[in-house]
């Protein structure tokens, strides 16, 4: 029997109840609950387009907070600019687009092990820069002051953002929308080929996938992502530091994913919103909550592969919870 | 000018000792494991943390403190490839990798829990704290025994790979892992010994650091990141290329402090691109099938 939640109906009813409740935030909680709301949106969507090439493709990436901080830091130099909000996020998503084509077309060319080190390596490398390039980045200091006006779209829909509400809707919608493209994207004939390189790349490529440009692709479609998760998070803070792009940072999306479960659509959702709670109730007590996620990460690893949603799928069809036909056993032997 | 080149170039080579113990680690876990250890930098931190707690437990002395430090990185070493990597050599490589990088998040924040967030530098040992003129400058003669120190760790290497028994299975299981089992090498604890080695030698490094290095919860990730450009250079799993990609991304950033100061950083990162583009699997590496 097909548990509900894999089945459409099923799974047309999560996504509602998901945008619903995302857009009854400003209706029914203050401040702080839309500035909490807006970092698990953000940690959304940059888990997501993580798990587009870790779940789908079954590449690790440990970089990721390199194009979340070129989105952040280049919309942030926008915005002091000048340039009106809505433009300057996309542009932000773009330059992280463009970096993510530079640094895949050197990770993309390798086995899976190769690329996990390359990102991690590449992704300290644009640390360096941001923590180095004192004249653009500010350096230790990050950016500060960063303006939230107007929209920059025509007519009644120059929406001016400078209150936290407006805000809230103009990136939540967007979010929204990056998490339907994405959703598209892992049905469309792209997302197929992805998971047939993860399950055998060699016979991926016999079967006449080109596996290097499908890589590269959905290496850019995530690098893209990532960078408007960063693009959004300058104007909600109105300041960067250099922590955006720290190995730290590149964690967070690993971290979400792996303990709401790599192998469904849903897994990074559901992890964004379980990973920052916990460490909302962590920080409370130490400030070593690294410590506590890195015995978390530990305890998925050694136990539950499939994460949140792997363990609640095998209990609602009464599998043994490691042997789902979904667990990464069945996944290319490299 | 030639001399002050030539002294420049021995002090790159002195740095780059540092990587040679942690790259030689981790390519030889690598090579033989087929794991790569996101934690080995985190393993070279503890190991100048625990050699500088014994060096002040043991009233000063530098030499005891250098011979048990990297042993308790060793056994830690243990713990983690028996309690933790043993479980996954079944699962698929990423959660190999997830699990050695949950290492690095608990050990990071571990040191600072019980060391604290703050920067140590303990003194030079007496007997090496003078300069030796070389070149016309003045190097300091710890340097030199850093020098000793990385060849002779490269020459016991080789003499241990080459020519004992040991050496032998561990060449026959990293050139043909199912071959070897089928041969009658007892594996598993073929991987432990090897795991502990590569640990010892990341601690060695951390602990050799400490009276020239100050010590500092952020030194692994640096070292890591050095070592994996070092492992792409000289082919992930190759002794040879670890020592020679060491050597090569030392003088590299020596002379690149001197020529380039505002690419010095970016210049390691170039040469990693260029090898990557021409020659994917590393100088010394082998083309993987």
């Amino acid at each position: 029997m097909e548990p509900a939640a894999r089945s459409g109906a099923g799974r047309a009813a999560a996504a509602a109840v998901l945008c619903a409740a995302v857009l009854a935030v400003p209706a029914l909680f203050g401040a702080f609950a839309q500035y909490f709301a807006l970092n698990v949106l953000l940690l959304m969507l940059l888990a997501l387009s993580f798990n587009l090439l870790f779940g789908m493709t079954g590449l690790l990436s440990f970089g990721h907070a390199a194009f979340y901080a070129a989105g952040a830091y280049s919309t942030a130099l926008l915005l002091r600019a000048g340039a009106p909000l809505f433009p300057a996020v996309i542009a932000g998503a773009l330059c992280a687009a463009v970096l993510a084509a530079v640094v895949g077309a050197f990770c993309v060319r390798h086995t899976r092990v190769y690329f996990s080190m390359l990102t991690l390596a590449f992704g300290m490398f644009v640390y360096a820069i941001v923590w180095k390039w004192t004249d653009v980045t500010g350096g230790d200091d990050g950016l500060v002051g960063i303006p939230r006006m107007r929209l920059g779209l025509p007519g009644p829909f120059d929406l001016n953002l400078a209150p936290l509400r407006n805000y809230y809707w103009f990136a939540a919608l967007l979010v929204l929308a990056s998490a339907g493209l994405l959703h598209r994207l892992s049905r469309s004939p792209l997302g197929l080929a992805l998971r047939a390189i993860r399950e055998n790349a060699e016979r991926a490529e016999f079967s006449g996938i080109r596996v290097r440009r499908t890589i590269f692709l959905a290496f850019v479609v995530a690098g893209a992502f990532a960078g408007l998760a960063g693009a959004l998070l300058a104007p909600l803070e109105q300041t960067v530091a250099p922590t955006a792009a720290h190995w730290t940072k590149s964690a967070e999306p690993v971290m979400a994913t792996l303990i709401g479960g790599p192998f469904s659509f849903a897994g990074p959702i559901v992890g964004a919103v379980v990973y920052l709670g916990l460490k909302e109730i962590i920080v409370r007590f130490t400030e070593y909550w690294l410590l506590v996620f890195g015995l978390v990460l530990l305890g998925v690893v050694l136990a539950f592969r499939g994460g949140l949603l792997g363990a609640a799928e095998a209990l609602l069809s009464r599998r043994p919870w490691m042997s789902g036909p979904r667990t990464p056993a069945a996944a290319s032997p490299r | 000018m030639g001399r002050v080149l030539l002294f420049q170039g021995l002090v790159g080579l002195t740095e780059a000792m540092y990587l040679w113990l942690v790259a030689a680690g981790l390519s030889l876990i690598f090579g033989v494991l087929r794991v790569l250890n996101f934690a080995h930098g985190a393993l070279y931190m503890i190991g100048a943390y625990l050699t500088y707690a014994v060096f002040r437990a043991f009233g000063g002395n530098f030499w005891v403190a250098l011979l048990v430090g990297p042993v308790l990185v060793a056994l830690i070493g243990w713990v983690m490839e028996v309690f933790f990597l043993r479980r996954v050599y079944r699962a698929d490589v990423a959660f190999q990798l997830l699990l050695t990088f949950a290492f690095v998040l608990i050990l990071d924040d571990l040191v600072k829990l019980v060391f604290g967030p703050v920067y140590q530098s303990p003194p030079t040992p007496r007997s090496l704290s003078g300069a030796v003129m070389i070149f016309g400058s003045p190097l300091p003669t710890y340097h030199l025994f850093i020098l000793a120190a990385g060849g002779l760790v490269a020459l016991g290497l080789w003499l241990f790979l080459e020519k004992t028994r040991w050496g032998l299975l561990v060449r026959a299981t990293a050139a043909d892992r199912e071959m070897a089992r089928a041969l009658g090498v007892r594996s598993s604890r073929l991987f432990t010994g090897v795991f502990m080695l590569g640990a010892w030698l990341a601690g060695l490094g951390g602990a050799l650091s400490i009276p020239v290095r100050s010590i500092s919860p952020g030194m692994g990730e640096l070292i890591i990141i050095e070592a994996f450009v070092v492992v792409v250079l000289g082919g992930l799993g190759s002794l040879r290329g670890a020592f020679i990609g060491s050597l090569a991304i030392g003088l590299l950033h020596s002379y690149g402090i001197v020529f380039l100061p505002v690419f010095e950083l970016a210049l390691a990162y170039l040469v990693m691109a260029a090898v990557l583009v021409v020659r994917p699997w590393g100088l010394f590496g082998v083309r993987e099938a």
